[in-house]
């Protein structure tokens, strides 16, 4: 069921978003019984909304089971939404089939956590670079081995490790031939799932600079997902910050850092141990009670409610839509933090 | 480093100024025969540990951390004949209350284990029995160090469970391991570990695996829970962040040797050794203005069986060229540079300080 193209939306602030996504949801249905009967679904990406624009770093950070990761795939279709729409460069790829999807393939790639299971043991890192080359049917001028040399130098491997295995390769290098891998075919949108939370402090910052740098050199759009707030931060433009499926802030990195508005991201930030001993005894915690109620059966209203410490009766009845509450920087709360109270009030 | 000079080290807190510490690691080596050659996790790693403080060992994988820590609970396998594989061989001393733990026997060492001394390990999951209840397995230890009946040991289980905050203990006390949530079943590790009462508590990496808010939840309860054991505290990581939280001192750990060893307020506001350097450059700070570009340590750790002659850390080190060729030759030893505060480093005192201030401090 591919839906029509899309006509290209005119105005400037269209043209230069690169990704919109518009009321995602996900569900993955439970079944049990002997009919396999659907009885329940885990929501784990319940109307999600932002844009992408081109060139940026927008991250998406939250805590496991938040449905970053799915919003991921969703992304990148790997996964088909159950509802809502994903617009990449104008047209609409929610429910593209297969052999639809393919030639998107060249345009959006990804980068996974796990530089151990996402290289296939048997091949030489030249058969993996060279890959892409060969699924899209692409010769590049000069030849593949080339094409693929030039790769691992750009990431900061040696051109001769062609013939090598991934298992001749410490993690962060193997890191690099993943991201090698995902450039071959020079892509737009880059979508990078927990692109060094597997690697050694040391490397991750190599890593991170790596990534800084290919944007520029490849005029790359990339979308992180990530756990580790300080990582989010040095990386990105701008962040949406995740809970249980839904995103609760959304802002210029930046402001989101320095002046948080959403209960959940202020915890989430006063929680970040920080290696500075005389921080120690200063800083003010806010420590959340009890874990992240279950995907399966979200609380009701507002998904916080149940672990905040500003929760009142409108919290538990009433959802509070993703608003901008001031330019660039919009809050789904009804009691936002940083935030002038008599105004807040109005709002409601 | 000789043992004197560990005992000054020690001397510093109050009421230690002769007696030993309460674990006290000496000239430590744990190497392992493989077929490509012999790997030198640990190799030459000393420290010691009062009652009532916590040391905070970092460093990266294969930096020998956790290698330590079985080493002192006596939890490497190790061969019967210097032939045989496989199995680790281990060399040096390990004083627990000035018991020697190396040459003991291995049921010895079980005796204490549980008892005297017990660990928290990364992943709950795989630490816990799935075929018995978290209640049975507090139980269980709890049974074998104490002579209770079941009844005492199961109040006992659940008031364990009770006081590291798991809601409801009385009915969470039946469940199986995977009815809890991650943070959940590293609280109940944490229970089955306090069970009774350890005077040394070795925390593997306790909450790597955890979200940022129970991260924050558990490394509570673990300075909570060791004010009022009065325990030793052993926390291996890899986040510099956590041992600032929870750490009074904290040893630096690369390619298996103490690169720098100190107090938690030296080390973090005078670090002394490049690779602590480079460790706080590569990390992205949340406290301080976003960097431009992050100091990143470059190359990668190097192979245990084949480690870089004189100091380890010299093929990755900015500053090894200042010495002379010495980084390439001789092995640096942990020396003084502050009472209390030593590193492993040729670089001399003055450099050392003129790079720190001049170089790396503006950067931070």
């Amino acid at each position: 069921m591919s839906a029509p193209a899309q006509p290209a939306a005119a105005d400037a602030e269209q043209d230069s978003n690169l990704i919109i996504v518009e009321d995602l949801i996900k569900h993955f249905p439970i079944r049990a019984g002997l009919l396999r009967r659907q009885v329940g679904a885990v929501q784990a990406v319940d109307g999600v909304n932002f844009a992408v624009k081109k060139r940026e770093t927008f991250s998406i950070v939250g805590e496991s089971g938040c449905g970053k990761s799915t919003t991921a795939r969703l992304l990148t279709r790997l996964l088909e939404a159950t509802a809502g729409k994903v617009t990449f460069e104008g047209r609409d790829i929610t429910h593209l089939k297969d052999a639809q999807l393919r030639p998107l393939r060249r345009d959006m790639q990804m980068i996974f956590q796990d530089p151990y299971s996402s290289l296939n043991p048997r091949h030489t890192v030249g058969k993996i670079v060279g890959a892409p080359f060969r699924i899209q049917g692409v010769s590049p001028p000069g030849g593949v081995k080339k094409a693929v040399q030039d790769l691992l130098a750009a990431v900061g491997l040696n051109p001769e490790h062609y013939n090598r295995y991934p298992h001749e390769f410490s993690g962060g290098q193997r890191q690099r031939i993943g991201i090698a891998r995902t450039l071959a075919l020079r892509p737009r949108l880059i979508v990078a799932d927990e692109p060094v939370s597997a690697l050694d402090v040391s490397i991750q910052a190599q890593v991170l600079n790596l990534l800084e740098d290919l944007q520029e050199e490849f005029d790359l759009t990339y979308v992180i997902i990530a756990h580790d707030l300080s990582v989010v931060r040095y990386v990105s433009d701008r962040v949406a910050v995740m809970y249980l499926g839904k995103i609760v802030e959304l802002a210029d990195a930046e402001a989101l850092y320095s002046t948080p508005m959403h209960p959940y991201t202020v915890a989430l930030m006063s929680a970040v141990p920080v290696p500075d001993t005389r921080r120690r005894q200063q800083r003010e915690r806010i420590l959340l009670s009890g874990d992240v109620p279950s995907p399966i059966k979200p609380p009701p209203a507002c998904r916080f409610h149940t672990r905040c410490w500003k929760a009142q009766e409108i919290c538990r009845t009433k959802e509070p839509p993703l608003v901008e509450l001031v330019p660039r920087h919009q809050v789904a709360c009804h009691f936002p933090e940083n935030y002038p109270p008599n105004e807040a009030a109005d709002l409601r | 480093m000789t043992t004197s000079a560990l005992r000054d080290l020690v001397s510093r807190h109050p009421g230690h100024a002769d007696e030993q510490p309460f674990l006290e690691v000496v000239d430590l080596r744990v190497h392992f025969p493989t077929d490509d050659g012999l790997v030198k996790s640990v190799d030459g790693l000393s420290f010691a540990l009062d009652r009532g403080r916590t040391l905070g060992i970092v460093g990266e994988s294969g930096s020998g951390k956790s290698v330590t820590s079985l080493a002192i609970m006596g939890l490497h396998t190790r061969p019967a004949s210097e032939q045989t594989r496989p199995g680790a061989r281990l060399s040096g001393e390990i004083y627990l209350d000035g018991d020697e733990l190396l040459g003991k026997t291995p049921e010895y060492v079980r005796r204490l284990r549980g008892k005297r001394m017990a660990m928290i390990f990364q992943d709950p999951l795989s630490a816990m029995n799935p075929y018995y209840t978290v209640g049975h397995q507090i139980i269980e230890a709890y049974r074998i160090h104490n002579p209770v009946n079941k009844k005492v040991a199961r109040k006992h289980a659940i008031d364990m469970l009770g006081r590291v905050g798991i809601p409801e203990p009385g009915s969470r006390v039946d469940a199986y391991p995977h009815q809890f949530s991650g943070g959940m079943r590293q609280r109940a590790m944490i229970a089955m570990a306090l069970s009774c009462d350890p005077d040394l508590l070795i925390a593997d990496e306790p909450t790597t695996a955890l979200d940022v808010t129970v991260q924050a939840q558990i490394l509570d309860l673990i300075r909570d829970l060791q004010s009022e054991f009065n325990s030793a505290v052993v926390l291996i990581t890899h986040d510099l962040g956590v041992v600032a939280e929870l750490a009074d001192d904290v040893l630096v750990m690369y390619a298996g040797r103490a690169m720098e060893y100190g107090g938690a307020d030296q080390l973090f506001n005078r670090p002394a050794h490049p690779y602590t350097w480079g460790l706080l450059g590569s990390m992205p700070r949340f406290d301080r203005p976003r960097e431009e570009r992050l100091l990143a340590i470059k190359g990668t750790p190097p192979s245990l069986i084949n480690v870089p002659s004189g100091c380890p850390f010299h093929p990755r080190c900015s500053y090894a060229a200042r010495n002379h060729g010495r980084s390439e030759e001789v092995r640096p030893e942990l020396d003084p540079v502050e009472p209390g505060h030593m590193v492993a480093c040729h670089l001399t005192k003055i450099e050392r300080e003129a790079i720190w201030e001049h170089e790396i401090a503006p950067k931070l």
